[in-house]
């Protein structure tokens, strides 16, 4: 039983940072733009937070938890966000190849946040191993009456308030996709942008809008990685990346659709941590196990080309940019 | 007369083609020229230094002495030879990016030879690790290729996937041959001995890499340009339809063409554990099939190209880690100026394809 809990909590927390990576994707993707540049995102938007964070907390000697939440938070978005405006203006106005854009962009946002990530102390003259215990308290602050309430709490209520911001989100944009009007351009943009064009949608306004909210969510994995994931520190090791490229693959494995995201994401967790919970496996055996989520990934992704069902395809002109006048 | 409601807008695009060769090369020239600005700018914000001292900086970390000059040698080396392999498949429009798993798995056979067949003549192993490399990477090419061939599954998800699948393999192998035991890491291979590591020549192993990656470099440019398969994948890029339409089965040609593009990436594994590392970990790679899938599509998939550019990215990082150093700062401040770079060029190419057209003051008849 007790495995059982730390396993659920385990692929919980794994799950977070993807799902705000992959609600933030789908809703990219909707839009007709296939950003690999998630990875880099993610990057800008945790090293943005702890930045602020760092400076802010730095600054006074008795930082409220509030301020520390919600400057995490803007900080995030806005770097993300830029983030993914270089992407929207290379691929919409520039039209410049998606794929490459965005590997460019994930090559950029490793390069900044880990710079920033293993220098901050350097540059701003203190010599610690970085670390903002406020906001990261207030990252991971629980439920607090109901986490206490047994084994409910513990597998539904231990966890700090960006797991079911993440949750919120998902449902969010499922509703907004399929029931609102501006979804439905949205949709129609991602699908067919002539035909959106024709209609008096404005396309370049949708993409841009849809890639900024898309990074800026993305960004969030990013924030929840760094506060909650790792405790309000920096690490160099590539972690990121690698929880961005599964967002990406999330983003298949939930066929384009937000609400799967949020059991999709906590299976990959599931699975990400499994090895620690079968026994008898050798420290090189662990590695193979390893495998699953990118494995159960692939299989997914030959499944859904197998069946071919319209429900499961990815919008139409996903990948290409648009251009008016071509015919 | 009805009035005129909308206005035409101030800036049109119309698209172009045929540009001279010239323009192209002076407007990625500028572009490349600004990112530098740039960079230079962005470097003084964080640091204070004066960007020309920079630069200067720059240029003797990665050219100052001999030993800096192969090891630029060698990080370009490694990129164009992975570029070279990408090219193929990203002409036919098949996303690869699949090349960090490719070049992993053929360091993994690389390595597994120079440990478990160390008693063979020197002849024979090389040609071994040549073969079963290449094999490897052509294998991790081949299953996306016969998925997307027969099911059209999407490539670009599955081989970014094969990378991860790739990455567990190695770290299960680094587990097994760990050396010393508990380190975590597989050391040295044959440290003393030196069985199957590139024999120097004029003093430093990269010399013999370099020269297979600019052999494949020709061997490549003459497959693409004048070769019928070269034809057939520049055909199956610019349309399938047109492709199928013309008799070329187009499952044939992408089975094909990734089996040589897994191959070529898993030789750059070869030459990174037999030629320059000597050992193997999950950084053997280190993101460089990411930046090559770059390098491969700025060139426009041209042999000379890609060698320039490697070049080009390979002083950044040199000279960006020369930089980092005297500063006491870490050399990821190169992945910054990469990327800064490339959203230049990748800009800049708005303007080849592109022309604009303002919107002419005065009247005008309609």
């Amino acid at each position: 039983m007790q495995g059982f809990i730390s396993l659920f909590q385990a692929a919980v927390f794994f799950g977070t940072v993807i799902m705000f990576g992959c609600i933030g994707e789908i809703i990219t993707e909707k839009a007709g733009n296939l950003n690999l540049g998630v990875p880099g995102i993610m990057y800008l938007g945790g090293i943005s937070s702890l930045a602020a964070v760092f400076i802010y907390e730095g600054s006074t000697d008795t930082p409220s938890s509030a301020v520390c939440v919600l400057l995490a938070l803007l900080a995030s978005f806005a770097g993300a966000s830029f983030g993914g405006l270089i992407y929207a203006f290379l691929t919409i106005t520039l039209r410049a190849n998606q794929n490459v854009t965005g590997l460019a962009l994930s090559i950029f946002g490793s390069g900044v946040a880990n710079f920033f990530g293993g220098s901050l102390n350097t540059l701003a003259g203190r010599f610690e191993q970085i670390s903002v215990p406020v906001t990261s308290a207030a990252f991971r602050q629980n439920i607090a009456p109901l986490a206490n309430m047994g084994i409910i709490g513990k597998l539904f209520f231990s966890y700090g308030f960006m797991v079911y911001l993440a949750v919120i989100l998902a449902i969010v944009t499922q509703l907004f996709m399929q029931h609102t009007m501006t979804g439905l351009n949205l949709r129609t943009v991602g699908e067919n942008p002539q035909a959106a064009d024709a209609a008096g949608i404005n396309v370049t306004a949708h993409k841009y809008l849809a890639i900024c909210i898309g990074a800026g969510i993305c960004g969030f994995g990013g924030v929840y990685y760094v506060m909650d994931y790792i405790k309000g520190t920096w690490a160099n090791d590539g972690s990121i990346e690698k929880l961005g490229w599964l967002s990406v693959a999330l983003v298949i494995f939930a066929t384009w659709k937000a609400k799967n995201a949020i059991w999709g994401a906590y299976l990959f967790g599931v699975l990400y941590w499994m090895y620690l919970y079968i026994p008898g496996l050798t420290r090189a055996s662990q590695e193979i196990f390893k495998m699953l989520p990118y494995v159960v990934t692939i299989v997914v992704l030959v499944f859904t080309s197998l069946t071919n069902s319209r429900e499961k395809q990815p919008p139409a002109a996903l990948g290409q940019s648009y251009f008016r006048e071509e015919r | 007369m009805a009035k005129e409601t909308k206005k035409e807008p101030l800036i049109r695009l119309t698209k172009r083609d045929g540009m001279p060769a010239y323009k192209k090369l002076l407007i990625r020239c500028i572009s490349l020229l600004m990112a530098c600005v740039i960079c230079g700018f962005v470097i003084y914000a964080i640091t204070g230094l004066n960007p020309v001292e920079v630069y200067s900086t720059m240029v003797s970390g990665a050219f100052g002495t001999r030993t800096r000059i192969w090891s630029t040698v060698k990080e370009m080396m490694m990129l164009a030879c992975i570029a070279i392999g990408l090219a193929p498949a990203f002409k036919m429009r098949f996303w690869n990016i699949g090349a960090e798993g490719q070049v992993l798995v053929g360091g993994i056979v690389t390595a597994g030879c120079m440990i478990y067949l160390r008693a063979l003549p020197p002849i024979v192993l090389f040609s071994l690790m040549f073969v079963v490399s290449a094999a490897a990477g052509a294998l991790w090419g081949l299953l996306p290729a016969v998925f997307k061939a027969k099911y059209n599954t999407n490539e670009t998800l599955f081989t970014l996937m094969m990378n991860y699948v790739a990455i567990q393999l190695t770290s299960f192998f680094v587990a097994k041959w760990e050396n010393p035991f508990g380190s975590n890491t597989v050391g040295v291979i044959n440290q003393n001995s030196q069985e199957g590591w590139f024999p120097p020549v004029m003093g430093s192993r990269v010399f013999m890499s370099a020269d297979i990656v600019l052999i494949l470099a020709v061997l490549m440019f003459v497959y693409l340009k004048y070769t019928k398969h070269g034809y057939e994948i520049s055909v199956v890029g610019e349309s399938e339809n047109t492709a199928r339409y013309a008799g070329i089965s187009v499952g044939w040609v992408t089975i094909r063409t990734m089996l040589l593009s897994g191959a070529i990436c898993g030789l750059a594994g070869f030459m990174a554990v037999a030629g320059a590392s000597h050992t193997i970990s999950t950084s053997t790679a280190g993101g460089r099939g990411f930046t090559a899938i770059i390098v491969a599509w700025l060139a426009k998939f041209d042999s000379g190209a890609m060698l320039l550019i490697s070049l080009l990215l390979a002083f950044l990082q040199s000279g960006a880690g020369e930089i980092a150093s005297k500063c006491k700062l870490n050399s990821y401040a190169s992945e910054m100026i990469t990327g800064i770079i490339l959203f230049f060029i990748l800009g800049s190419e708005f303007f080849i394809n592109f022309k604009l057209m303002f919107r002419k003051h005065g009247k005008e008849e309609a």
